[in-house]
């Protein structure tokens, strides 16, 4: 019988059967507990996720979270208010001028000084480059997760140049300090106004490549679509705003609703999706970068003349040159350099939307120079709630786009 | 019309073009053979041409923690490019990757993880550690935190919080050099330093390290210091 | 945020209610705090709810030390339909510092409150998962207490450098 031979390999080929049942397939399987992290491919910072599956289903995932906990609102109680900021900033790292402005309004609230018309239109200009520099990295890390990898690098070259603006601005790519209590810490330079142009001028454009390279492609659309819808009322019992919340249909964003800086005097629209799918959160993002560059282009043609720091000398550090000639002014800066200025007691809590969601910051003053307590009330803290219920019976693939698209980041979550 | 005849220079790009033809095509025989053979093969040890090799194709892992961790993404981007290097292979798996760049804040429930990794990855291994936070406490000297010093051995220490995307290049470059043999000079060598060490009495040299370290945040009130 | 009236009328109809939930109003600065007592935590959230005001913006702990009772927990809510926000503050003792659950109205409070057992110590009688969140498991002790100290590391500089920090502390 050579091996050839395929009439008795036939008569063996039919003699097996394949039934379901006695394979195991029809009943539930066994539940697997897969750990995921908290080191991983997905570059989403230090989330341990332990997720039960069944098969390949996923039937619960538990985060587990604290690896990157910092102590930052511990370490804010023990120094003085304008030294606060350089710590806070550090919280939710993509969004460094959003921490320090939540902050600077909270004890702006508690001073009650009055921010003047210039600064609130700077922050204005650093708070929407902010948010589309998130974005840009919240697109390029989630199409690397997704398997899209060359968006990676055509994201980062946009952050490269808004990079730019910030270090032409402040001095510092990153966790720049440019925002203090009563306004910002420095006008902008010389040539600003003119790069800030230029990439207004040319992101709208790079925007609508990016949009060309994912949002026909296959593989993004089959990914995307569908998969882990939640409804707006869901997402809000959790406490779910922005982005997240507006791909559900709900148009709830605070520069709207609770204007914050002088963003009412800008006409800007707010992208609301319709089904709540991973589709739409990717959507709703992206449209919103056209509508910051909107903004970005509105405050930079109006931008008033005026101080760039409230001109509140308890508060805020008088201009170089008055140190030579005035008396009030040498001992208004001694006084803030050495011990800082003092809030009278009281509490405040300011909110304002964040790339995430409400970033929120609250404040409790004692009346000495340092705060009493500083909590940021973190959007993706908030938001990781929201993955349980979102990825439930669905495939370990979809829990993945569904973190990418959650956008969570671990420094806000474990502060 | 004349035509000039002149002897080429032996180093001559064409002469040498020609040699090599020669060379391939089996033209070439004894003593120029040798001559050739000569001029184009380099002789080394072979721990340092292992060692040359190892450096310029390194496999960093995607350890990214915090804040530095994007400053890391952007030396994969376009403007400082880390394949310039051939160090662009970032891996995953810490059985498959060399180098662990540290980026980020060490937090308390993360430096046994990191430290099983570390173990887990094969040698010859080496680690950078990545901004002021992991290297020193950075900004939060505070319980949270652990400086990565104190359960790992570090390599090269790169300061900023963040570095910039070139100051993490800087530490590369010298993570390079070191691997590759010629380790740079400390800063006392380089810059001749004399006198710059915190000059300590007999007494304090004496007592204990916490009674003489000046970062230790004592407590109490410092009145906005 | 309701204004002071707004704010009071808010306290009377409360305290009709639930008798002796209401401590004191705060109206400062355009923010209008309810300062309850923690027992009627659910009860007062609960009518908050049905006023309108259906959103948690925060859940967190604030330590008053050296101000007895010690330790508060404050609920940030917000009415979407009127942009209005209200706080809510309920103030415990370090002797028994338990407070009635939120999970069951909002779901979001699970994390918040296990932050604020994690931080401040505070337990919350009913919530499903009461571990620690941020700190390792077997932490002991409390952070953000005030008087839980900040710690820190004495750092490497060049005088102990060579006697190998690190290897044998």
């Amino acid at each position: 019988m050579s091996a050839l031979d395929t009439s008795t390999y036939r008569q063996r080929e039919e003699s097996i059967t394949y039934q379901a049942e006695s394979a195991g397939m029809g009943e539930t399987h066994e539940l697997l507990t897969l750990n995921i992290g908290p080191h991983h491919p997905a570059t989403h910072g230090v989330l341990r996720l332990l997720t039960t599956m069944e098969g390949e289903v996923i039937r619960d995932v538990k985060p587990i979270i604290g690896y990157v906990h910092t102590g930052i609102e511990k370490t804010a109680e023990q120094k003085s208010y304008w030294k606060v900021i350089p710590v806070i900033e550090r919280m939710d790292y993509l969004s460094y001028y959003f921490n320090a402005m939540a902050f600077c309004g909270a004890v702006e609230d508690l001073l009650e000084v009055e921010v003047p018309e210039r600064a609130q239109y700077l922050r204005v200009i650093h708070l929407e480059l902010d948010r589309i520099m998130s974005h840009m990295v919240w697109l390029g890390t989630s199409a690397l997760d997704l398997g899209a990898i060359s968006m990676f690098w055509y994201c980062f070259r946009e952050r490269e140049t808004i990079l730019d603006l910030f270090e032409m601005s402040s001095g510092q790519r990153m966790h720049t300090r440019y925002f203090q209590v009563g306004g910002v810490i420095e006008d902008i330079p010389r040539g600003f106004a003119s790069k800030l142009r230029q990439f207004c001028n040319e992101m709208p454009t790079r925007a609508d490549q990016y949009a060309d390279l994912l949002e026909k492609n296959q593989i993004v659309l089959e990914r995307l679509r569908g998969t882990c819808a939640m409804p707006a009322e869901e997402l809000l019992k959790i406490g779910v705003t922005g982005p997240l919340l507006r791909a559900a249909g709900n148009p709830w964003d605070l520069r709207k609703a609770a204007p914050y800086s002088s963003y009412d005097k800008f006409d800007f629209k707010i992208p609301v999706g319709t089904v709540g799918d991973n589709y739409d959160r990717y959507r709703v993002r992206h449209a919103e970068i056209y509508e910051s560059v909107k903004i970005i282009e509105q405050a930079l043609e109006g931008l008033p003349e005026g101080p760039f720091i409230t001109p509140d000398r308890k508060v805020s550090l008088p201009p170089r040159h008055e140190l030579a000639t005035s008396m009030e002014a040498l001992i208004h800066h001694f006084k803030l350099v050495t011990e800082g200025f003092r809030v009278p007691p009281g509490e405040a809590y300011h909110a304002i939307e964040g790339p995430r969601g409400e970033l929120g910051c609250f404040v409790r003053a004692d009346g000495s120079g340092k705060p009493a307590r500083v909590h940021m009330r973190d959007p993706s803290f908030t938001h990781l709630q929201a993955l349980a219920p979102m990825v439930k019976d669905a495939y370990l693939a979809d829990m993945i786009a569904t973190l990418a698209m959650l956008d969570p980041i671990l420094g806000g979550i474990d502060r | 019309m004349e035509i000039k005849r002149e002897k080429l220079d032996p180093s001559d790009f064409r002469v040498r073009q020609l040699q090599a033809r020669d060379m391939l095509r089996g033209d070439l025989e004894g003593e120029e053979l040798d001559k050739f053979v000569e001029q184009s093969v380099m002789t080394t040890t072979m721990s340092k041409a292992v060692s040359w090799s190892q450096g310029n194709s390194i496999y960093p892992m995607t350890f990214g923690l915090a804040c530095c961790a994007i400053e890391m993404m952007s030396i994969v981007g376009m403007r400082v490019d880390i394949a310039r290097f051939g160090w662009e292979a970032f891996r995953a798996s810490p059985r498959q990757a060399d180098l662990l760049i540290l980026s980020g804040r060490v937090s308390v429930k993360m430096a046994p993880v990191i430290r099983r990794i570390y173990d887990q990855m094969l040698e010859p291994k080496w680690a950078i550690s990545m901004g002021a936070c992991c290297s020193s406490m950075g900004v939060f000297n505070n319980y949270a935190l652990v400086p990565s010093d104190k359960f790992m051995p570090i390599d090269v220490h790169v300061p900023g919080c963040p570095p910039r995307p070139e100051a993490l290049m800087h530490g590369i470059l010298r993570l390079r050099d070191k691997i590759q043999g010629h380790p740079p000079d400390g800063w006392r060598e380089r810059y001749d330093a004399v006198g710059t060490e915190e000059v300590l009495t007999p007494e304090q040299q004496r007592g204990s390290e916490m009674d003489a370290a000046i970062n230790v945040y004592p407590g109490g009130d410092t009145a906005g210091a | 945020m309701p204004d002071a009236t707004g704010l009071e009328l808010i306290a009377h109809e409360l305290r009709e209610a639930n008798d002796g939930s209401i401590l004191q109003t705060e109206f400062r600065r355009g923010r209008a705090v309810l300062e309850i007592a923690p027992e009627h935590v659910p009860a007062v959230l609960q009518q908050l709810h049905d006023k309108g005001y259906t959103f948690l913006a925060s859940l967190h702990g604030v330590d008053y030390y050296p101000d007895e009772p010690r330790l508060g927990v404050l609920y940030e809510l917000m009415d979407m339909r009127e942009v209005d926000r209200i706080s809510v503050k309920a103030r415990v003792s370090t002797e028994d510092p338990r407070v009635p659950t939120a999970t069951g109205l909002f779901p979001g409070a699970n994390f918040p409150e296990r932050e604020v057992y994690d931080m401040f110590g505070v337990v919350f009688d009913g919530h499903p998962d009461m571990r620690r969140i941020l700190m390792p498991e077997d932490f002991e002790g409390f952070p953000q207490r005030r008087d839980f100290p900040v710690g820190g590391e004495p750092v490497l500089f060049t005088y102990n450098e060579e006697t190998g920090y690190g290897k044998d502390q």
